[in-house]
């Protein structure tokens, strides 16, 4: 895989307690998908159903999964997260029996990073203790504000008093925390968005997560903002909210190591760097994606279809070879977005002079406009190109012409 | 000669043609159950796709009729007005012609040109009533309408429905009984008439024509008279659902002809076939080179597919003869082509051919006239100005000229108010109001042919509530008071949306064009000034803001694919943009001051 470049890795100097590049990509992630939530939140597109109905059935699917993918990845096991949906709906034998199978199957690191996904309404005293006493050493809490009035705008189902207290009691058990927290909500005004990073801030998160509220086609917020029940949401506003976000999180030292994502040394999330870095990880549950070798493969997005395979023994899975192209396009893609950037050495070492030399051809205009820049053989989007750094990606793609 | 009979069926848009074509093949048992299909004739995808007619279509069946066998040729003809001259042309190849009149829908505009063209040729009119099938059909009223309009009496009117297959055989059995048998003098020399010509790869072009005296034999040296030009007949044949080689077609019959042409060009529609060595002296009247009436440039979207599109347009050109084009460059647009076209439709057509048929991405600049200037130096001789940029500069300019129309609008009387104050806003001057019944009026116009180019149809289209059909002839060239807009983006004239108009609304089109634009152009990384200015004087301006985001937040669960997928099909997208200095504007935004209405 291109990200295996000897040369890459030389030319790389990581922070120090942060895990090499070397050491990233020789880890494998395991996800699992807890498909369930409480309730529906207006914007989210995710898959999830809101009844319980079937939640043991599926723990027992996704064990089965579990066991018959124990042979997919190359290496050993370093980072498991537990993403929904809301895993923090899982029950303590829930999590036990999955515990067992991926203990009875894979090899584990002897420290791995285990996530799990948590809504604050969840985050009670006697929910942490249980989760404390499992292999769960990270939570991601699914804040997204501080304030009742963008809670009830997007239907969270937790308030703004759980919001605070979740983390406070989450503290007292859990070391390493990351909260989500979503900008660019509409009539969402400036001072409120840096009172609820000064909140994030003050509560000594050492992680953030943080994402632009985004319009999804056939979601609630979709419907309320076509019938002009609430406001559109606004792309200069989510820019500003955006430009606060960075330069208030990287004064207070945490570092913007992809788009979303802010971590302070030592904290960086090992799931999502995995995505962003051509890292493996086999994603169990309906729905969840892994991407092994060359391979990318979805599971069904559908419970019950889930289960049922998965009670038949087969694997309800959809599966993809990326060409040469599409990796190009997914390494320019995902690194655009990290703080490492694309490495030209490594596009003209992995995927041949060819696409180095079309990569450097259509850089020229988006460096005049100071939207990216080299450092050596680096290639990052500047402060003002992140923003775009999609459309930026999508510009330096290589199309698999038929 | 006597048990031939040539009929056309002619109707306005919609009208049930071509279905009812189906039912006399069906009755006739000119088709198998298998190879029945709705609108059999209409062979093209895209008429198919459409569900209209574009091209005329003829073929031949037999009917037994009191003991003897007649043959019918049936010649199917399209009813948009873009395509009336091959109208003119297949009426002009026959006796009779069934007139269809939707029995909901009543008289409209192309019933009555059509018409008016089959009594100029003496043709026997059998008007049918179609589609008393339907709900809403009036039969009663709809009769007293076809009657009054070409005096016929009530029971010469058949009642038909070409989708219940009610009225059929009364039909075939009128055209025995009404439309006279072929007139013509076998011996005299040949002297045919083309009426269509279909590009075939593998033969060429096949001629379809109707003999008027003598035979055309297979292997006879025959002439074009229009053309001059020689061949040989190849092969002759009739026309059924496949075609029937033939040593002879003889006077009064309709047949198909194979020369080895190659090129549409050189079979023109309304020629006379007639004999090398012994041609006719009296040449079928009637033949007109047809003229394009709407202009616009064709470009492609990859400026290095230029060749490509030189050698799709004259594929297309060798089936579809009305077609022009000739080369012409753009500053904004590079190497393309200036294409006269019949009208909007054929327009249409043509650009969806071009990516249909030969995958081509094109670019279609803003339709517009062919226009007569004149100068101060020569103020007698006209230069024609088929594209915008050519207009010479106002200090040169003695007047222009552009063509006129003669325009016929039927619609419901409680719609005549808005109907003429959009025909005035057009520019148009009314010159007679006829009540064809009393809630159905005829309204005729004179008017700039370039206002039905700007989005007249659908403006009719909704003033009218859909009640207003529509028709149109040339009257020939008007003084005229004509300004060029030109449209600057980022500071750059974009000489392809450059559009001549009248002084009168110049300002306001220019600012809904600016508007428009605003619209269609999507937002890029920097604010893009759109402007509209005559000659050095701005008239309208508009910003498209900076793009702000284009980066989705979240990455679901590791779906990566989903997301290059996303992107790479935005750079597809683009890749249907043309950049124009460093601003990148989608196709439409070129057709943008059509659709200033929307
Ligand atoms: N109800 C009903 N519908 C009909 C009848 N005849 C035709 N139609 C419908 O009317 C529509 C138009 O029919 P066509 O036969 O394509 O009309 P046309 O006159 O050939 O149309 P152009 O060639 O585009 O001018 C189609 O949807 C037909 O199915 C009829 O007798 N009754
Ligand atoms: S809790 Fe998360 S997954 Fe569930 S509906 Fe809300 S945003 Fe979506
Ligand atoms: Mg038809």
């Amino acid at each position: 895989m291109f990200y295996l470049s000897k040369i890459e890795l030389k030319l790389k100097e990581f922070d120090e307690v942060n895990p090499t590049f070397e050491e990233i990509i020789l880890m494998s992630s395991l996800y699992i998908h807890i498909p369930f939530c409480k309730q529906a939140c207006h914007y989210c597109d995710f898959h999830f159903s809101t009844s319980l109905k079937h939640k043991d059935q599926l723990v027992e699917a996704i064990g089965k999964e579990l066991s018959m993918r124990k042979n997919e990845l190359p290496g050993a096991v370093e980072n498991i997260y537990f993403g929904g949906g809301t895993p923090s709906l899982l029950s303590e034998s829930d999590l036990t029996s999955i515990f067992e199978t991926i203990y009875a199957h894979y090899e584990v690191v002897e420290y791995p990073e285990i996530t799990l996904e948590a809504n604050p309404d969840d985050l009670d005293i006697s929910y942490l203790q249980m989760l404390s006493g499992t292999k769960v050493n990270r939570l991601s809490i699914g804040v997204q504000s501080f304030f009742e009035e963008d809670l009830k705008l997007m239907n969270r189902a937790h308030n703004a008093g759980e919001a605070e207290s979740s983390i406070l009691l989450a503290k007292q058990f859990f070391d390493n925390i990351s909260i989500d927290l979503i900008y660019g909500i509409p009539e969402m005004s400036v001072e409120r968005w840096q009172a609820n990073l000064s909140k994030a801030l003050e509560l000594g998160i050492p992680h953030i997560s943080s994402y632009a509220l985004t319009v999804e086609p056939n979601t609630a917020l979709k419907h309320f903002i076509d019938k002009e029940i609430i406001p559109p949401v606004d792309d200069d506003l989510a820019k500003l909210h955006f430009d606060i976000l960075v330069d208030t999180l990287q004064n207070m030292g945490y570092e913007n190591y992809e788009f979303s994502n802010f971590g302070k040394p030592g904290y960086f999330s090992q799931n999502n760097t995995a995505y962003w870095t051509g890292k493996f990880y086999l994603g169990i549950g309906p729905s969840a994606h892994s991407f092994v070798n060359s391979t990318r493969s979805w599971n069904i997005n559908n419970n019950p279809k889930y289960i049922k395979a998965l009670e038949a023994g087969e694997l309800p899975a959809k599966r993809e070879e990326l060409s040469r192209t599409d990796r190009y396009n997914e390494y320019i893609m995902t690194r655009l977005r990290t703080q490492w950037g694309v490495d030209l050495k490594v596009v003209e070492t992995e995927f041949g002079l060819n696409y180095a030399a079309y990569l450097m051809d259509h850089i020229q205009a988006f460096q005049q406009q100071g939207l990216l820049k080299l450092e050596g053989d680096i290639l990052k989007v500047t402060g003002d190109g992140k923003f775009l750094s999609d459309g930026i990606a999508s510009e330096l793609f290589m199309l698999n012409l038929k | 000669m006597k048990n031939i009979r040539n009929f056309c069926i002619i109707a306005h848009i919609d009208h049930g043609k071509s279905t009812l074509a189906d039912r006399l093949l069906d009755f006739t048992k000119s088709v198998t159950e298998r190879e029945r299909k709705e609108q059999l004739l209409d062979n093209m995808d895209l008429e198919r796709e459409r569900g209209i007619t574009i091209k005329s279509h003829a073929i031949q069946m037999v009917y037994p009729y009191k003991g003897e066998d007649y043959v019918f040729n049936l010649i199917d003809t399209p009813g948009h007005v873009d395509f009336s001259y091959e109208v003119s042309r297949s009426i002009a190849a026959c006796e009779g012609a069934l007139l269809i009149v939707d029995a909901a829908q009543s008289i409209q505009a192309q019933t009555i040109s059509n018409l008016y063209l089959a009594l100029e040729n003496d043709l026997e009119i059998i008007p049918v009533l179609n589609k008393v099938d339907l709900q809403s059909a009036n039969p009663d009223e709809v009769t007293d309408d076809i009657v009054d309009l070409i005096g016929c009496k009530r029971e010469d009117v058949i009642r038909a429905s070409a989708k219940e297959g009610i009225g059929i055989e009364e039909i075939l059995n009128a055209i025995v009984e009404r439309v006279p048998a072929p007139k013509g003098d076998p011996e005299a020399p040949l002297r045919a008439l083309v009426f269509d010509s279909v590009y075939n790869p593998f033969r060429g072009i096949e001629t379809y024509f109707r003999v008027f005296d003598g035979s055309i034999k297979k292997g006879q040296s025959i002439k074009f008279v229009a053309t001059g030009k020689n061949y040989s007949a190849d092969e002759v044949g009739t026309l059924k659902l496949v075609q029937f080689p033939k040593k002879e077609i003889k006077a009064g019959d309709v047949g198909y002809l194979i020369t080895g042409i190659k090129n549409a060009k050189e079979v023109k529609v309304g020629d006379t076939i007639t004999d090398a060595e012994n041609p006719t002296k009296n040449a079928v009247s009637g033949f007109e080179d047809v003229k394009p009436m709407v202009f616009a440039g064709i470009y492609p979207v990859e400026t290095d597919e230029y060749e490509e599109l030189r050698t799709a347009m004259e594929k297309l050109q060798l089936n579809d003869a009305s077609l022009v084009f000739v080369p012409e460059s753009s500053a904004a647009l590079g190497f393309g082509f200036r294409c006269g076209f019949l009208g909007m439709l054929h327009l249409e057509i043509i650009q969806e051919r071009l990516e249909r048929e030969f995958d081509m991405t094109v670019i279609t600049t803003v339709p517009n006239v062919s226009y007569n200037a004149y100068t101060l130096k020569d103020k007698d001789k006209p230069i024609i100005v088929s594209n915008p940029t050519d207009l010479p500069e106002p200090t040169y300019l003695d007047r222009v000229e552009e063509p006129f129309i003669k325009a016929s609008i039927i619609t419901k009387s409680e719609f005549v108010g808005p109907v003429m104050s959009l025909c005035i806003e057009k520019r148009g001057q009314i010159t007679n109001q006829t009540y064809l019944t009393q809630d159905r009026v005829e309204l005729s116009f004179d008017m700039p042919l370039a206002e039905i180019v700007f989005d007249f149809y659908d403006r009719l289209k909704t003033v009218s509530k859909g009640y207003a059909s529509f028709d149109y002839s040339p009257i020939g060239m008007r003084k005229s008071k004509l300004v060029k807009v030109d449209v600057l983006l980022n500071g750059n004239t974009v000489d392809a949306l450059s559009a001549l108009l009248h002084v009168d609304n110049a300002y306001d089109i220019g600012k809904r064009i600016c508007e428009k634009l605003k619209e269609l152009i999507p937002r890029q990384q920097f604010d893009i000034p759109i402007q509209a200015a005559i000659g050095a004087k701005i008239i309208a301006r508009e910003t498209v803001k900076a793009l702000r985001k284009d980066v989705t937040a979240k990455c679901y669960g590791g779906d990566i694919s989903r997301k290059r997928k996303l992107l790479e099909k935005q750079k597809k997208g683009k890749k249907r943009m043309r950049q124009v200095g460093n601003v990148e504007i989608p196709q439409e935004a070129f057709m943008a001051v059509l659709k200033l209405n929307d």
